[in-house]
């Protein structure tokens, strides 16, 4: 039920601005300076800077109160050295000359005191990116007393509502900018605003959370109104039996469950037999009406064009019509799995290669009231916690239900429940998906933000019930 | 510098109104070392400086972070966070009240041998691909990873009401795992634990102490064996837990509920609230009478990943009895939520994973104390249980009731002896049952302080490292299998 914020009313400003008056902000041309000044430090045979300035602020409340209001700016200076065949990475947030020549003499140092490495790849010369737009100047200029204010009215809300307000208002930006000796340059600005809140009653509670680049789209006011329904609507919770429901999971219990998976369409996770699509690729794994793709050009994604190593990002079909197509690969994976870069790699050096950061489900047309209308006895669940992996390969989930379950009876919604556990195989509910509701850009707590609609499933495996 | 750098920042918030200021000035140096399969994973090293203020102004909290240390820097941001403060007062109930504590000056270290940034990057790999060799000789590891990291935290804290307090804290850590997969099942075996091994507040000595390469062989042949291991079994019994398990089973179901700002709704939009509401101090049975339960941030307590001499509010590092014979006795608090419940003094758990993060209540060393029972005895003693060792998977409700927790292994005990391996083993239950069914914990000579690094708590989201002490321990009339029941 959470509102996806329509995005064609923003005015996009991306103009670069120039550093605020306490020197905190970089912008682009600062932090290529730096990178220009640290390959001229370099005498490493190829060299790789990765620069990010991060502004962010957060404004945190409870108990009808802000009790944390919170500002912070870090830069991170990342260098990695070739040399001899072998390569490593050293990073300072300090960018004096001293400093600067000190990262760049540890990451030739650690590089040189490794076996050498065959199959590293030369760095990446010039690319061509798409462009994204990601930076709103509305976030980016978002003052304390922006997000104070409308926290106040929120917590007002509740008071006026004989209810408890807890939760986060955030609005950052981070510039970056990723360079290396053989002429690449990304660079990347974006801008982030969440707003997230739960509303408390005594024996009861709701939740709703909003997550956009600009913080023009994220309604306070109307998410305190959501949660507070739930709160309220869940009051009094009676204990159903755990067991096989019919369940409706709205988006960001989807995105809980689902981001689990995103680590197994890496090649890198499938070459080391730790992919649950080890073995089952091209087989039909789920429903016909389950597709998914990595798209980091959706309107609804965030995150910059391009990979660890400056490799445009490609779209991938990833999931067709139930089954899984393709993987996700670095440069490296592709070389030894004798397929193609996708633009999905991590900086080197790492262990895990790649992985899709920006999956975006298919969806359907029907509504969450839609799905409770059609559902003779079932389990409405508004959010999930404390998700972790039971079984990596038969890819079973365990975690709890929290802050707003409800009970599906004959069409409507019947009432709170206590809130469920559940052990459930994710590939199993992904077959038994019977209605979806539009993708949209979810936010949850266990996975970063995907694409995803909501879902009723079949036969939802809740195992125990708690005392709340 | 780095007096003048706090000095600046404080000065400046009370020239601009604050009424109470301190300030942290971190210098966090780290090493991580990663292997796979016979090659170097991740190798990088890490510097960050930077400052964290915070103020009251206005009656209400402000916090700003920067790592531009010129003196304008700090001065805008001291300015910033009194300018937060003021914001934050915009939402006030009341104005922000601390329990007293005198100002502290002093300077700690801990004590450390072997320096692990002076040791030569060649040789930890070395270390780490000798593991990893012995474990793929094992056939049937399809994967063998291990690890090593290392965290020099040089810090100092300022306070506007005279308290100068210099720390400087190594941290190590190391571990293996070797992955098994093979027809439809994925297994594996992680040394000394799951969560990247063993950590704690040591130098070098700590990797040396672990032999990774003694135990490789047995790890990989551990996560081979359990594709043909028993299915752990559905229904009620009795279970041994390992102390590794124990330490996270300790931190999930005591070392959470005890935070007094989840207590008191701080935390109620993420991390959760507490089932251990304030009418239950002193008066709530948490456990069997052989349950005692401390949170001990004194070196006295062992190299813990908990251990201070001050935490990052000023206050000294103490031992808070928390399970006093089974009763419920101590929260983990701070100066503010102390002050709330009536408290005279905060029990000195303010922590912040760096300087741009505000401290923020977390464990200490959450430590199960020792028994009296001796290992081989307590098997002997048992006529039908699990023994369940190296966690695999965690989980818990937000109110940390209810949880389900699974093993990479367990042992089948049959009148008296461990018999065969069993794979899958889970166990799930509510958190006060649990601990009154504790009937027998192991001696001090079992008792290891197990290092938990990467504990996630607060918005922006902090990870911190805690320790928990616990030795091997019995359990009566818990659910099992619930994890794996179709």
């Amino acid at each position: 039920m959470i509102r996806v914020p329509a995005r064609a009313k923003s005015k996009i400003t991306a103009l670069r601005r120039s550093a605020s008056p306490d020197g905190a902000r970089f912008t682009s041309a600062d932090l290529e300076k730096i990178a220009e000044r640290i390959l001229k430090f370099s005498d490493a045979r190829e060299t790789e800077v990765e620069i990010s300035s991060t502004t962010d602020a957060l404004t945190r409340f409870a108990n009808n109160t802000i009790h944390q209001n919170v500002a912070e700016h870090t830069l991170q200076v990342s260098v990695r050295a070739v040399v001899d065949g072998r390569t490593a990475r050293a990073a300072t947030n300090k960018t004096d000359d001293e400093s600067l020549r000190r990262v760049c003499a540890a990451a030739a140092r650690l590089a040189k005191n490794q076996p050498e490495y065959p199959e590293l790849l030369p760095m990446l010369g010039p690319q061509k990116y798409q462009k994204t737009v990601r930076f709103f100047a509305a976030t980016a200029e978002a003052t304390p007393q922006d997000r104070a204010r409308a926290v106040a009215r929120v917590c007002k809300m509740a008071e006026k509502s004989k209810q408890i307000a807890a939760g986060i208002f955030s609005t950052g930006e981070v510039q970056s900018v990723l360079a290396n000796s053989k002429g690449l340059v990304a660079r990347n600005e974006e801008t982030d605003a969440e707003f997230s809140v739960t509303i408390l009653e005594p024996n009861s509670s709701g939740w709703a959370k909003a997550n956009s680049p600009d913080v023009q789209e994220i309604q306070p006011d109307a998410l305190a109104a959501v949660a507070s329904r739930k709160s309220s609507d869940s009051r009094s919770p009676r204990e159903v039996p755990p067991g096989h429901y019919t369940t409706i999971l709205e988006p960001s219990a989807v995105l809980d469950l689902v981001g689990f998976l995103f680590y197994d369409f890496a090649g890198t996770a499938v070459l080391d037999k730790r992919s649950c699509f080890n073995d089952r690729m091209g087989k039909k794994l789920f429903g016909d009406n389950i597709s998914i793709w990595d798209d980091v050009y959706h309107p609804l994604q965030a995150g910059p064009p391009y990979d660890g190593e400056g490799y445009p990002r490609h779209k991938v079909l990833l999931v067709d019509r139930g089954v899984p197509k393709n993987l996700v690969y670095a440069r490296a994976t592709a070389r030894k799995m004798k397929s193609k870069p996708t633009g999905h790699g991590f900086a080197l050096p790492n262990e895990y290669g790649e992985a899709p950061m920006n999956l975006v489900f298919s969806g359907g047309d029907k509504s969450v009231d839609d799905m409770i209308r059609s559902t003779e006895r079932g389990i409405l669940v508004t959010r999930l916690w404390y998700i972790r992996e039971v079984d990596p390969y038969a890819k079973v989930l365990t975690g709890m239900t929290r802050d707003g379950t409800f009970l599906v009876e004959n069409g409507r919604v019947a009432g709170g429940i206590r809130n469920f556990r559940f052990n459930q195989n994710i590939l199993e509910m992904l077959s038994n998906v019977e209605m979806l509701g539009p993708a949209a850009r979810a936010a949850g707590e266990e996975s970063f933000e995907m694409v995803v609609p909501a879902m009723k499933v079949r036969d939802f495996h809740f195992s125990e019930v708690t005392k709340f | 510098m780095m007096q003048d750098w706090a000095n600046w920042g404080i000065e400046t918030a009370k020239l601009r109104g604050a009424t109470y200021a301190d300030a942290r000035v971190m210098d966090i140096r780290q090493r991580d070392i990663s292997t796979k399969n016979g090659e170097v994973g991740n190798l990088m090293e890490t510097e960050t400086l930077g400052i964290g203020i915070r103020v009251v102004a206005s009656g209400a909290w402000g916090f700003a972070s920067t790592d531009r240390l010129t003196r304008e820097g700090v001065q805008a941001c001291a300015a910033q966070a009194v300018a937060i403060a003021k914001a934050s007062a915009l939402a006030r109930r009341k104005n922000v009240a601390l329990a007293p504590e005198q100002a502290h000056v002093d300077t700690w270290q801990n004590p450390y041998l072997k320096d692990p940034f002076r040791i030569a990057v060649e040789r930890q790999i070395d270390l780490l691909l000798a593991a990893d060799k012995d474990m793929r000789r094992v056939k049937g590891v399809t994967l063998a990873e291990g690890s090593m990291s290392f965290r020099r935290i040089d810090q100092l804290f300022v306070s506007s009401t005279g308290s100068s307090i210099h720390q400087l804290k190594m941290q190590s850590g190391a571990g293996m795992v070797a992955t098994s997969y093979a027809g439809s099942e994925i297994q594996k075996r992680s040394y000394p634990n799951s969560f990247g091994g063993q950590h704690t507040l040591q130098g070098y000595e700590l990797i040396e102490s672990l032999d990774l390469v003694g135990h490789a062989q047995r790890t990989g042949e551990e996560a081979v064996a359990l594709h043909s291991a028993a299915q752990c079994p559905e229904g009620t019994g009795t279970i041994i837990l390992g102390a590794s398990q124990l330490s996270l089973q300790i931190h999930e179901s005591i070392g959470h509920p005890i935070e007094l700002d989840r207590v008191l709704g701080q935390e109620a939009n993420f991390a959760g609230m507490s089932f251990l509401t304030v009418d239950k101090l002193r008066k709530l049975q948490y456990g069997s009478e052989i349950v005692n339960v401390v949170a001990d941030a004194r070196l006295a307590h062992g190299p813990g990943l908990g251990t201070f001499a001050y935490d990052d509010e000023g206050v000294p590092a103490q031992c808070t009895p928390i399970i006093t014979n089974g009763l419920f006795t101590g929260y983990l608090s701070n100066r503010e939520t102390a002050a709330a419940i009536g408290e005279t003094r905060s029990s000195g758990t303010m922590r912040t994973e760096s300087w741009n993060r505000l401290p923020i209540i977390r464990m200490t060393n959450v430590s199960l104390n020792p028994g009296t029972w001796n290992y081989e005895d307590l098997i002997a003693d048992t006529d039908d249980a699990i023994l369940m060792e190296t966690n695999r998977s965690w989980s818990i409700d937000d109110r940390r009731y209810q949880f389900q927790f699974s093993t990479e292994i367990g042992w089948e005990i049959k009148n008296g002896k461990i018999a065969r391996m069993i794979k899958n083993p889970s166990y799930s239950g509510i958190t006060t049952e649990f601990w009154n069914n504790c009937n027998a914990i192991c001696s001090r000579d079992h008792w290891t302080l197990w290092g938990t690094p990467n504990c996630g708590k607060g918005q922006p989201m902090q990870t911190m490292g805690t320790g928990h002490g616990a030795a091997p321990a019995r359990f009566g009339n818990i659910k099992l299998g619930a994890a794996f029941a179709k």
